[in-house]
C-alpha cells in the first residue's frame, strides 16, 4: 500500500488537508495534487473579510507556509485542469502534460460560484467570489465613496456587503426570498442579520430578483430588477450559491446527484475513488439527509478523513456539522442543524444583540447557534455531543452558567 | 532551572480553577492556565488564525482555540488538533507562595 500513488485532485482546503494526512499517516508513495488554481492550498473564508478589505495578504490564508508545503514532498501540478478519469486504466486526462496513473484517486474539486442566467451579466464590473483572484478583482473597486449592488442574501453576500460598508461604499443587498440566509438559518437569526445590516446604513430588498444589468451612459451600471426598480451602481457581486464541480465525476460515470455521492468512508460508488469537501454528498446524521455542507469544518474534516480511508484506516465520517460568519464585529456560529420539527428554547432575548437558541428532540439538545455568544456556544456544543436530556428551563435561564449545565 | 529569570506575573488566585486567563507581562500577550491542580502558560495568540487562546476552551491540558477550533496541549505547546500545525511557545513557570513566575530566557 505505502508504495500505491495517491492523486488528489483539487488544492482547495480538502485537498490539502487530503495531502497533509497522507504524509502525516506514514504514506510514503506518490502524491500528485492538481488543481486548476496557481496558489498552494489555502482557506476561502478571509476572501470575503480581511483578504478583500486588503488587510491581510494571499499568502496569509495558506494552510501551511510554503516551506511546509514543500517539506510534503508532493508531486504538485498547479493551474493544471483533469479533463477526464479512465477508470478503466486507472489513469487522469490532463490539460497540460502526459496522463497520470492513480491506484486511489480523491475528488476535491469543489464548486464555482453560481451565475445568473439574465442579460448583461458578463459586463465588466460584475462579480462572483470564490477564488484569490476572485477577491483581489473585486478588492480593486471597493472604493469610499462608490455603490455596490450585492445579488443574493446568503454569507457570502452578507460578509462582501459588511467588507464594503466598512471601505465606505454604499451598498443594496438585493434577495429573493423572503428573509436572509432563508436556506441555512431559522427567523430568528434572519430578522437579526436584517437589524445588524440596517443599522449600518445598507438597503436590504427582500422578495426581489434580478431581471437584467445593463451599463448606462454615464458609464456606471445599472441593477434592473423583476418589479421594474434599477438600482444605479458602480459594481455588482452575485453571491447565489455554489454549483459542485460533479460532471468530472458524472462524465466517469460515478454515481451523483447535485454532487459526487460518497458514503461514510467517503467513498464514491468505485471504492477506488474519494471524494471530500464541498463537491462530496454524504448522509448526514444530524440532519436526516443526504447533503453538501459547504462548510470550513467540512472542508478539513472531510479531507483528512478521505486521506484516512485512502490509506485503508477505518472511518466513520460523521462530524455534528459547525459553521460561523463574520460580519461586522458580529460573530454568528452554528452547531448541528435546526429543523422546523425542533422545539426551540431562547438564552437570551432575540431581539438583542447576544442571545442563543437550543433546538430540542425531547429535552435533548441536538442543536445550537446565536450571535456573539461563541464561548457559551462551545459548552452548547458538549451538550449536544454528550446528547443527555436537559430541563429546558435551565438552559433559558441565564443565572445558570453555561459550563454547569 | 536554577539559572532562569523569573518574572512575577500573577497571583495564583488570579487564575480559576481548570480554566484560561490572558495576562500581558513585559509585553508579552500570553495565556496563563490551571489545569489538573498545576499552572501552565503559553503566548496567547493562536498560531493560526490570530485568535487569543484565552477566549477559548480549556479541556483537560488541551486549549481550543475558539476561531478554529484548533488545540494545542498547554504543557509543551505542542498542537494536537487541525488546523493548528505550528506549535506555540509554552514557558517555564514556578509558585511561590500564592504568586506565578514566568522565565522568558
Amino acid at each position: 500500500m505505502s508504495t500505491d500513488t495517491i492523486v488528489i485532485v483539487g488544492t482547495g482546503q480538502a485537498g490539502g488537508w487530503a495531502a497533509q494526512t497522507l504524509r502525516k499517516e506514514g504514506h510514503a508513495g506518490k502524491v500528485v495534487l492538481i488543481g486548476d488554481e496557481p496558489h498552494i492550498p489555502y482557506e476561502r473564508p478571509p476572501l470575503s473579510k480581511a483578504v478583500l478589505a486588503g488587510e491581510a495578504t494571499a499568502e496569509s490564508t495558506y494552510l501551511v507556509k510554503r516551506e511546509a508545503f514543500d517539506a510534503l514532498a508532493l508531486d504538485w501540478r498547479p493551474s493544471v485542469r483533469v479533463t477526464a478519469i479512465d477508470r478503466a486504466d486507472r489513469q487522469l486526462r490532463l490539460s497540460a502534460g502526459e496522463p497520470i496513473g492513480y491506484d486511489k484517486l480523491i475528488l476535491c474539486n469543489g464548486g464555482r460560484a453560481r451565475t445568473l442566467p439574465v442579460p448583461g451579466v458578463d459586463l465588466p464590473g460584475i462579480f462572483t467570489l470564490r477564488n484569490i483572484e476572485d477577491a483581489k478583482a473585486l478588492g480593486q473597486v471597493l472604493l469610499p465613496g462608490k455603490r455596490l449592488v450585492v445579488v443574493g442574501g446568503g454569507w457570502i453576500g452578507l460578509e462582501v456587503a459588511a467588507t464594503a460598508r466598512k471601505k465606505g461604499l454604499a451598498v443594496t443587498v438585493v434577495e429573493a426570498m423572503n428573509r436572509l440566509c432563508e436556506r441555512t438559518v431559522p427567523p430568528e437569526i434572519s430578522a437579526y442579520l436584517s437589524r445588524l445590516h440596517a443599522s449600518h446604513d445598507t438597503q436590504v430588498i427582500l422578495g426581489a430578483s434580478v431581471a437584467a444589468f445593463a451599463r448606462a451612459d454615464d458609464g456606471t451600471l445599472r441593477t434592473k430588477l423583476n418589479d421594474g426598480t434599477e438600482l444605479a451602481c458602480d459594481a455588482v457581486l452575485i453571491g447565489i450559491g455554489l454549483v459542485p464541480n460533479d460532471e468530472l465525476a458524472r462524465a466517469a460515470g460515478l454515481a451523483c446527484d447535485g454532487g459526487v455521492l460518497v458514503d461514510a468512508q467517503c467513498r464514491t460508488s468505485d471504492a477506488d475513488i474519494l471524494a471530500a469537501g464541498d463537491v462530496a454528498s454524504w448522509h448526514c446524521e444530524w440532519a436526516g439527509r443526504r447533503m453538501r455542507l459547504e462548510s470550513w469544518q467540512n472542508a478539513q474534516e472531510q479531507g483528512i478523513a478521505a486521506a484516512r480511508s485512502a490509506l485503508g484506516i477505518g472511518v466513520r465520517y460523521q462530524p455534528l456539522p459547525w459553521f460561523w460568519s463574520d460580519q461586522y464585529e458580529t460573530n454568528l456560529q452554528i452547531y448541528g442543524m435546526p429543523t422546523p420539527a425542533h422545539r426551540v428554547v431562547a438564552r437570551g432575548a432575540p431581539d438583542s444583540d447576544s442571545f442563543m437558541l437550543f433546538y430540542l428532540d425531547g429535552n435533548v439538545v441536538s442543536a445550537a447557534l446565536g450571535p456573539n455568544v461563541a464561548r457559551d456556544l462551545r459548552f452548547a456544543r458538549r451538550l449536544i455531543e454528550q446528547r443527555k436530556a436537559i430541563d429546558p428551563d435551565r438552559l433559558a435561564d441565564l443565572r445558570v452558567p453555561m459550563s454547569k449545565l | 532551572m536554577s539559572n532562569l529569570e523569573w518574572t512575577d506575573a500573577a497571583a495564583v488566585d488570579d487564575v480559576p480553577e481548570d480554566d484560561v486567563i490572558g495576562i500581558v507581562v513585559a509585553g508579552r500577550d500570553l495565556a496563563l492556565y490551571s489545569a489538573g491542580g498545576e499552572i501552565f502558560a503559553t503566548d496567547n495568540i493562536c498560531t493560526h488564525g490570530q485568535a487569543r487562546l484565552c477566549e477559548g476552551f480549556l479541556e483537560g491540558h488541551e486549549i481550543e482555540c475558539p476561531l478554529h477550533q484548533g488545540r494545542f496541549d498547554v504543557r509543551t505547546g505542542q498542537p494536537t488538533c487541525a488546523p493548528v500545525t505550528e506549535a506555540i511557545r509554552s514557558y517555564p513557570v514556578k509558585v511561590e507562595g500564592d504568586r506565578v513566575f514566568l522565565a522568558f530566557a
